[in-house]
């Protein structure tokens, strides 16, 4: 690896130094924009007591999913999980930790980390079982909780395309919790569907700059459709 | 009888005004995008990072990388804009959403909603609704007005963990409109066919039924 030239060449490579018990904020909205190929990685090597900071948790056997039959996953912090049997299953029965978070706050938890913001106050929750042992304060009359910032000891992001300096462009709602995953990870592994050339991409249109980008690398997608909903052609 | 899915969607699409920047909830509240009236723009705002929701795709446009926050495929109408999760709920928090409709299991006559949880049965958590209602001014929460068994949903207090309080002040249901304030339901209109009885018998929580109580009309 020379200067700024981000691109790593296995998947191998890519999370090489993930290790027991480490944390993880992943990208991706159900199964749009995650990063598949990362996520498959982290499967093979089969690192375990994971935490893992991510939107949703994948299905049974797609995505997150994959990493929860043989126990990788020891918490995960997530704000909706209801797609996924196994998932279910190890949560009432303890054996998986689940910190259920609000969508907003779970964005700008991530966000905030990134940004080097520790905490930041928030409407949402207050009043309910989130707001329970946080801190609670008033600001013009109106109640707001304290909510702390994410890091993470690595970042998995799925990007549309890259240079090599690992400038990032997104494609559609698949841009998603991925700029704000790239941002909190202490190690932030990118994963596009195309690298090109440094000063190929506008700099105007790109929507993360490559100093939050450590590793790149350029996989092949299945992109798994969750709901597949359709209207007749000719209306 | 009361109001199918459909006509609960039909009549809350009547509050929708030109203009309007709108977050539909998954199921009935989805449904109210194809009762917007005649005559009036709105934008539909999908909470993981678009602003234009459109149609269904037909089968050859179907993209992986467009979808809505029910996972469901979609497109963008003209003039839509994408953006990241962050974006996404600044504007939402920000209050910058005109009108936010969404389901829920109970809500209370102080405006407190129960929406994302039943201990021990139901655990998949609040996705954004939390932030929806904390950071909305215009909510309007679309239930059966009670369950199978009968059981009331309007109640004096809810018994499920909350998703926002003090929050709720429209709520309609398949048997009526109803608005919360001072700490009580008022009956606004009733659907067609429903009587005032069968609403008052089958709300809990106090409710204020004025000497007229107006049929919905569509």
């Amino acid at each position: 690896m020379a200067g700024f030239n981000k691109v790593v060449n296995s998947y191998e490579e890519a999370m090489a130094g993930l290790t027991d018990n480490m944390t993880v904020i992943a990208g991706g909205f159900g199964l749009c924009g995650i990063p598949e190929n990362l996520i498959a990685e982290i499967n093979r090597k089969g690192t375990k007591g994971l935490t893992l900071v991510s939107n949703n948790c994948g299905v049974d056997d797609f995505g997150l999913g994959v990493l929860l039959p043989n126990r990788q996953i020891k918490k995960i912090i997530a704000s909706y999980v209801g797609e996924n049997a196994e998932f279910e299953r190890q949560m009432m029965s303890g054996e998986l930790e689940v910190e259920l978070t609000p969508q907003g706050t779970l964005a700008e938890k991530m966000r905030a980390g990134g940004a080097g913001i520790p905490a930041f106050f928030t409407a949402t929750g207050v009043g309910t079982p989130v707001a329970e042992g946080k801190d609670e304060r008033q600001f013009n009359g109106r109640d707001y909780i304290l909510e702390e910032a994410i890091t993470g000891d690595f970042a998995i992001v799925k990007a549309w395309k890259a240079d090599k300096y690992g400038n990032l462009v997104f494609r559609k709602t698949a841009r998603n919790f991925n700029p704000m995953a790239a941002t909190a990870g202490k190690i932030t592994v990118v994963e596009v569907e195309e690298i090109v050339e440094p000063g190929e991409l506008d700099p105007d249109q790109i929507h993360t700059p490559g100093i939050y980008v450590n590793r790149l690398i350029q996989g092949t997608f299945e992109k798994r459709i969750e709901q597949r909903t359709t209207r007749p052609s000719g209306e | 009888m009361g109001l199918s899915r459909e006509q609960i969607a039909q009549r809350v699409a009547q509050e929708l005004q030109d203009g309007y920047y709108v977050n539909l909830g998954i199921g009935i509240p989805t449904l109210v995008a194809n009762y917007v009236p005649k005559g009036i723009e709105v934008m539909l705002q999908s909470e993981n990072g678009l602003l234009g929701m459109g149609q269904f795709p037909t089968e050859e446009e179907i993209d992986a990388d467009l979808i809505n926050a029910g996972k469901q495929t979609v497109t963008m109408a003209t003039g839509a804009s994408i953006f990241d999760s962050a974006e996404s709920f600044a504007m939402v928090r920000g209050g910058h959403v005109d009108l936010t409709v969404l389901g829920a299991f109970e809500v209370d006559v102080n405006g407190n909603i129960a929406s994302y949880m039943i201990p021990g049965k139901l655990i998949k958590g609040m996705g954004g609704a939390m932030d929806l209602v904390a950071g909305a001014d215009n909510i309007i929460v679309t239930m059966t007005h009670a369950s199978k068994h009968g059981e009331s949903k309007l109640l004096t207090n809810c018994s499920l963990p909350l998703t926002g309080k003090g929050c709720i002040k429209k709520v309609l249901t398949d048997l009526a409109f109803i608005e919360i304030k001072n700490g009580k339901f008022h009956l606004i209109e009733r659907a067609p066919g429903v009587t005032v009885e069968e609403i008052i018998k089958l709300t809990q929580g106090e409710l204020v039924v004025p000497a007229v109580v107006p049929e919905m009309q569509f």
